[in-house]
Order: structure tokens, then sequence, then C-alpha cells
């Protein structure tokens, strides 16, 4: 676990949502955390800097941006996962990949703006590779709070 | 529901805000907008839903939460909403769906990513959300990524 100090440890349990739309957000939302401007800033700074924080800012919701997204999973045979993965990883819809502890040992998210170049991208890697591809389509998405405590 | 503005407002932001004491008036003049129309369109966003929310959006990795497991859950149909509006409110829950079946493979049906900093942490969250369910669970599954095999970020062209 890497050492977290007191501010850090404020900013990122106290700032994973809520950040004001304000002229001066770091002053206004430092206020409530008990630091003053300079120092949120400066510890914004220092967490992005070492990648404890992906970033700093909105979190685009993507599918309302006007993309769609699919999960899909392949079981593949173990002596084919690397030839298979190399395939599956060529199609640029393909944004994450990974391997998983189970029968169906191949996870992998399909991004494309338009929602019908999902379906396609699905039987080309189908064709491409002989094996049946489980498409985990989203049915409905529940509220989460999105917050790691530290 | 986005106009050009607000794509041009996504590009600018996605890789995070401006880390100075001005970060929306930063925004508004590499836009060339007004800084009181970068705040209204944000909060606007906000509202619709297309942000999620504004803050610190934490790397699980560098924090020490490196054991991601998938839980996967059978749930009766009728069941599912109330199951996953409580798992979802978890805080160790980062994603909580649900998704179709695919029989005799894959009997499950809701999934919730649950973060912890070891496997064996994992395993205690996911026997509390177990708990949490009780019967209404006809079987669960806990699949643990062992190998990263792509991963590329948000990217939207403005």
């Amino acid at each position: 676990m890497p050492v977290i100090s007191p501010t850090e440890k404020a900013i990122i349990n106290g700032l994973q949502g809520g950040f004001p739309l304000t002229p001066r957000p770091f002053r206004d939302a430092g206020a409530t955390l008990g630091l003053s401007e300079g120092e949120l800033l400066e510890g914004v700074r220092d967490l992005v800097g070492t990648g404890q924080l992906s970033r700093f800012g909105p979190l685009w919701n993507a599918e309302m941006l006007g993309g769609d997204v699919c999960l899909a999973a392949i079981a593949v045979p173990p002596e084919r996962f690397d030839e298979v993965a190399k395939l599956v990883n060529a199609h640029p819809e393909i944004s994450q990949n990974y391997e998983r502890s189970h029968a169906l040992n191949m996870w992998f998210v399909v991004s494309a703006e338009d929602p019908r170049r999902i379906a396609r991208v699905i039987s080309e890697i189908e064709a491409e590779t002989g094996l049946g591809v489980h498409a985990m389509p989203k049915m409905h998405e529940f509220f989460v709070g999105f917050r790691v405590e530290v | 529901m986005l106009d050009a503005i607000d794509r041009r407002i996504v590009a600018a932001t996605q890789a995070g805000l401006p880390l100075v004491r001005e970060p929306y008036r930063a925004i508004a003049e590499k836009l060339d907008l007004d800084q009181a129309e970068v705040i209204t369109r944000l909060k606007r966003l906000l509202d619709a839903g297309a942000i999620r929310r504004i803050g610190a959006i934490p790397n699980h990795y560098a924090l020490g939460f490196t054991a991601n497991g998938m839980s996967v859950w059978d749930v009766e149909d009728e069941a599912v909403a109330g199951i996953g509006t409580r798992i979802g409110a978890l805080d160790e829950v980062t994603h909580c769906y649900e998704r179709p079946r695919h029989l005799p493979l894959w009997p499950y049906n809701l999934f919730a990513m649950v973060h912890g900093q070891t496997r064996d942490e994992v395993r205690d969250k996911v026997q509390r959300i177990a708990r949490l369910i009780g019967p209404a669970a006809r079987s669960h599954d806990v699949l643990f990524s062992t190998r990263i095999l792509k991963k590329t970020g948000l990217r939207i062209a403005a």
C-alpha cells in the first residue's frame, strides 16, 4: 500500500464527485475539506503526477456521447489463447481485453460510435477465430457510488 | 444530445481539467467561449448524465487496490432490480449491471465489480454480498483478471 498523507487522503476520499462548478472551484472545494486553494491545487497536481489519480475532472459517460459498448466473452482453448488474443486485439473497436479465471477465459469490450458496428465486429471475430463469441450487452445499469476509500 | 460546442468541451476535458485556480476560464479561453457558458454547459451535461461526476478519478492499481474481482450472480429475474440497487450502493462495488445469461455455460445475470487490496479481501467482500442477497442468489462466482491483454482509454474526437 503506498504511503498517503492526510491531505492526499482528504482529496481522494472527499473529492470523488461534487467538484464545484464555480469560477474558483479549488478555493470552494478546499473550504469544505479544510484546505486552502493553493494546498488543494498542489495536492491534486501531486496525486495526478504520481499516477494515484488517473486524472482530475469530469468522468464522461461514453454511451451518452453517442457511442455504444458491449462486453463479450470467448471460451478459448488454452493452447490457442495467445493466437486468439492477437486476432481480437487487432480490431480497433476492442478497447479492453482481459484474461479471466473461468472456462470463459477471454473477456473484452467492443466500443463503436455506430452501434451496428458492434454486431459486425463480433461476427468478424467469430469468422477469424472459429470460436463462438458470447455478447453480454448491459440490459440495466444500477447506480454505483464509484468510490474507493483509502 | 450533444452539440458541436459540447463535443469540443468533451475533447478539451477528457484528459482532465486544467489544474489552475480558474480551470473553467482556462477551458473557455482555449475554446474561445465565455467562462459562464462553459460552466452552464457542464452543469447541464452533469444533470443529463453525460458527465457521471466531476472530481478525483482514482487509479485503483496505483492506490494498492490491485485485486479486482468480477462477481457474477444468478438471481431470479423478478428480484434483479432490487438486488442490483442494493449491491450497487456498496462502496466496494464500482460497476453493477444486469446482463443476459448464456445457458448452460453461463447462468449469471447480475455482474458487480469488486475492488480490494488482495484476492482474499475481495473474496471476503463477495461473501458479505452473498449474505446480503441470501437465497435469492441461486449461485455465484468471482472471476479475477489474470492478465490485461489490451487497455485503451476513452477517446472522443472534437
